[in-house]
């Protein structure tokens, strides 16, 4: 379950020192120039520390010259609880909006990896905790929907805090209509190349996230079903370390590899290739 | 028996209708007297009832003698077999699982379980699955699938367990791979939320071509009491969470969230188990026979367009 306020902001906002020229690596604590991490998409070029990478980040790293043909941009949320807590959903959503210039939790859409077409889908954790309502649901729908009929592979990255409260029951009912539309998706033969990032819990990780063909998470990346507050305050003891980080993840099972960012296009593409090399070769190349 | 507070006048006359039935058993001239007292009671429950705030319900949804995924397996079916295990790690016996006979149709039911007194809640973990519990579920759907039985599932739980080992054996991936078994089952699949329908946890019992609710069960995406605690860090304002979530039968009724709602004895489900079943069972079974002649495709292009249509956004 996400929380926005509880969020800390995203690496490229915070401990700028001065103008914004320096920032502290969250991994070795080192002193790096603002510009260095930026061109190295978050990775500490010291100690390879992955801090966060907003959506647009991705797009540059994975899309050729970072185009995305963004479909269903125009779907945004409603009220349908009329909820509050204070503040209204309304003006958290227009909060969120203001904050990171998305309009909702994911931006889908047609892309280039390698030159290989592919249906392409990234969380916005900035939006709200990444946290799944009605439109990141439908948006998920529509992406597996529209990929099927043009018979595109999906690589989709998931970054979220789970269900979106604010939305109730029906964001509950995001994560069955996602899965039935993957299942349906599933049925042309198509991959589906799940990339976890950091954190990716609660109803998204319960859902589409851990249903790859591959499942592919970032070094260090939280992963799990309950938030590790919930799980001390339910067995009330202290968690283990690296308890639901990727390489725990990796240990027990559950993913097929963790994968570096500055070698995820590589891998994406190597995968997909093998994937889809006996569809090629039923077709003339 | 354990009693709410604002049960408490319910539940003291349901009391004595019980103890005034047993004699009008035996001496037919208690028999008006009865009648008076079974009317005014159930005009009682009514007034009290209908002003149950949100929590109220949740609370009522909880209560300690409300009727478990068991209780209505012993009344609605015969020929009970219970399956057990995932095949791969354990049998979780916060869900059970078995063929069945309802009205002479070989079923297969799917439940998660709660338990009765702590030793009994221990064994169930308060119907709290582990993943073993959603693979043995995907088990019985494949199972359903595989030869064209029907299921019938009943939703009570908390939510999925959050613990350590849930973790490490893949709650999640578990989870999700109970909602996808149940969208492409090509059988006909329908849920009843019996008592907690507990976020995810509930859900993978839940992608049904029908989904039925008891008139005082919940089903939320989160707890009342765990969304005041992220909203207001303080669990005890958990009566306006649940105002705020929307999570009683009606309100799911419009919502779409849900397709059928069944009214409970007087006085709640727990004061009349068999009376509870019954009600059910009108319901479930029409419910199940409205689902006849539709193909294997068919129900699942049903279940499709049902889950697709729900959310609520502007374009």
């Amino acid at each position: 379950m996400s929380w926005p306020e509880k969020t800390p902001p995203s690496a490229g906002e915070k401990r700028s020192i001065g103008a914004g020229v320096f920032r502290r690596c969250e991994g070795c604590g080192e002193t790096v120039t603002a510009d260095d991490l930026a061109a190295n998409f978050e990775v500490c070029p010291r100690c390879g520390h992955h801090h966060k990478l907003a959506a647009k980040g991705w797009r540059a790293l994975l899309c050729d010259e970072g185009a995305l043909e963004a479909w269903d941009e125009h779907l945004v949320p409603d009220d349908p609880l009329r909820f509050s807590d204070g503040r209204t959903y309304k003006e958290r959503v227009a909060a969120a909006q203001k904050k990171t210039g998305a309009r909702e939790g994911i931006e889908i859409g047609k892309a280039s990896l390698g030159g290989r077409p592919i249906g392409y889908g990234a969380f916005v954790f900035a939006f709200m905790g990444g946290s799944m309502g009605s439109v990141v649901g439908e948006k998920i729908t529509r992406l597996f929907e529209r990929a099927a009929e043009e018979e595109l592979p999906v690589v989709l990255l998931s970054a979220s805090g789970g269900a979106r409260m604010q939305e109730g029951i029906l964001s509950l009912m995001q994560m069955a209509k996602s899965v039935a539309a993957l299942e349906r998706f599933r049925q042309r033969r198509l991959p589906f190349l799940s990339v976890l990032l950091h954190p990716t819990t609660g109803g998204v990780a319960a859902s589409f996230a851990f249903l790859g063909d591959v499942n592919i998470a970032e070094p260090k990346a939280l992963i799990g079903f309950a938030g590790p507050r919930v799980i001390e305050t339910t067995i009330r003891q202290t968690l283990p370390p690296g308890f639901q980080r990727a390489e725990f993840l990796l240990e027990h099972g559950m993913i097929d590899a963790i994968v570096p960012r500055l070698e995820m296009k590589q891998t994406i593409g190597l995968l997909l290739d093998h994937l889809q090399d006996a569809r090629a070769a039923r077709t003339p190349r | 028996m354990f009693v709410l507070p604002f049960e408490k006048p319910i539940a003291d006359l349901v009391e004595k209708v019980r103890a005034l039935r047993a004699l009008a058993a035996s001496d037919r001239r208690f028999e008006p007297e009865l009648q008076r007292l079974e009317e005014k009671t159930s005009r009682l429950a009514r007034e009290i009832f209908a002003d149950l705030t949100p929590i109220q319900k949740v609370q009522l949804s909880r209560h300690a003698n409300r009727p478990y995924t068991l209780d209505y397996v012993k009344r609605l079916f015969t020929g009970w077999v219970e399956l057990k295990g995932d095949r791969r790690f354990a049998d979780d016996q916060a869900i059970v699982a078995g063929l069945a006979t309802y009205h002479g149709r070989s079923v297969v039911v799917v439940g998660q379980q709660k338990g009765r007194g702590t030793k009994e809640n221990v064994k169930r973990n308060f119907g709290m699955p582990h993943p073993e519990g959603y693979r043995k579920a995907i088990r019985m759907y494949e199972l359903a699938d595989k030869f064209g039985l029907p299921v019938l599932t009943f939703i009570d739980t908390p939510g999925a367990y959050p613990g350590i080992g849930a973790e490490e054996r893949g709650q999640s991936e578990a989870i999700g791979a109970a909602l996808a078994a149940m969208a492409r089952a090509r059988v006909p699949i329908v849920a009843t939320i019996i008592g907690e329908g507990g976020s995810g946890g509930a859900l993978a019992l839940g992608v049904a071509n029908r989904v039925i609710m008891l008139e005082f069960g919940c089903y939320s995406v989160i707890t009342p009491e765990g969304c005041a605690a992220i909203l207001w860090n303080d669990g005890a304002r958990a009566d306006e969470a649940a105002a705020q979530l929307k999570i009683t039968a009606p309100e799911l009724l419009q919502l779409g969230v849900v397709d059928l709602v069944v009214e409970e004895p007087t006085g709640g489900a727990h004061q009349d188990h068999d009376e509870a079943a019954r009600m059910l069972d009108q319901t479930l079974w029409q419910t199940l026979t409205s689902l006849d002649g539709l193909s294997g495709d068919e129900l699942v292009d049903d279940r499709y367009r049902r889950f697709r249509a729900l959310g609520s956004f502007l374009a």
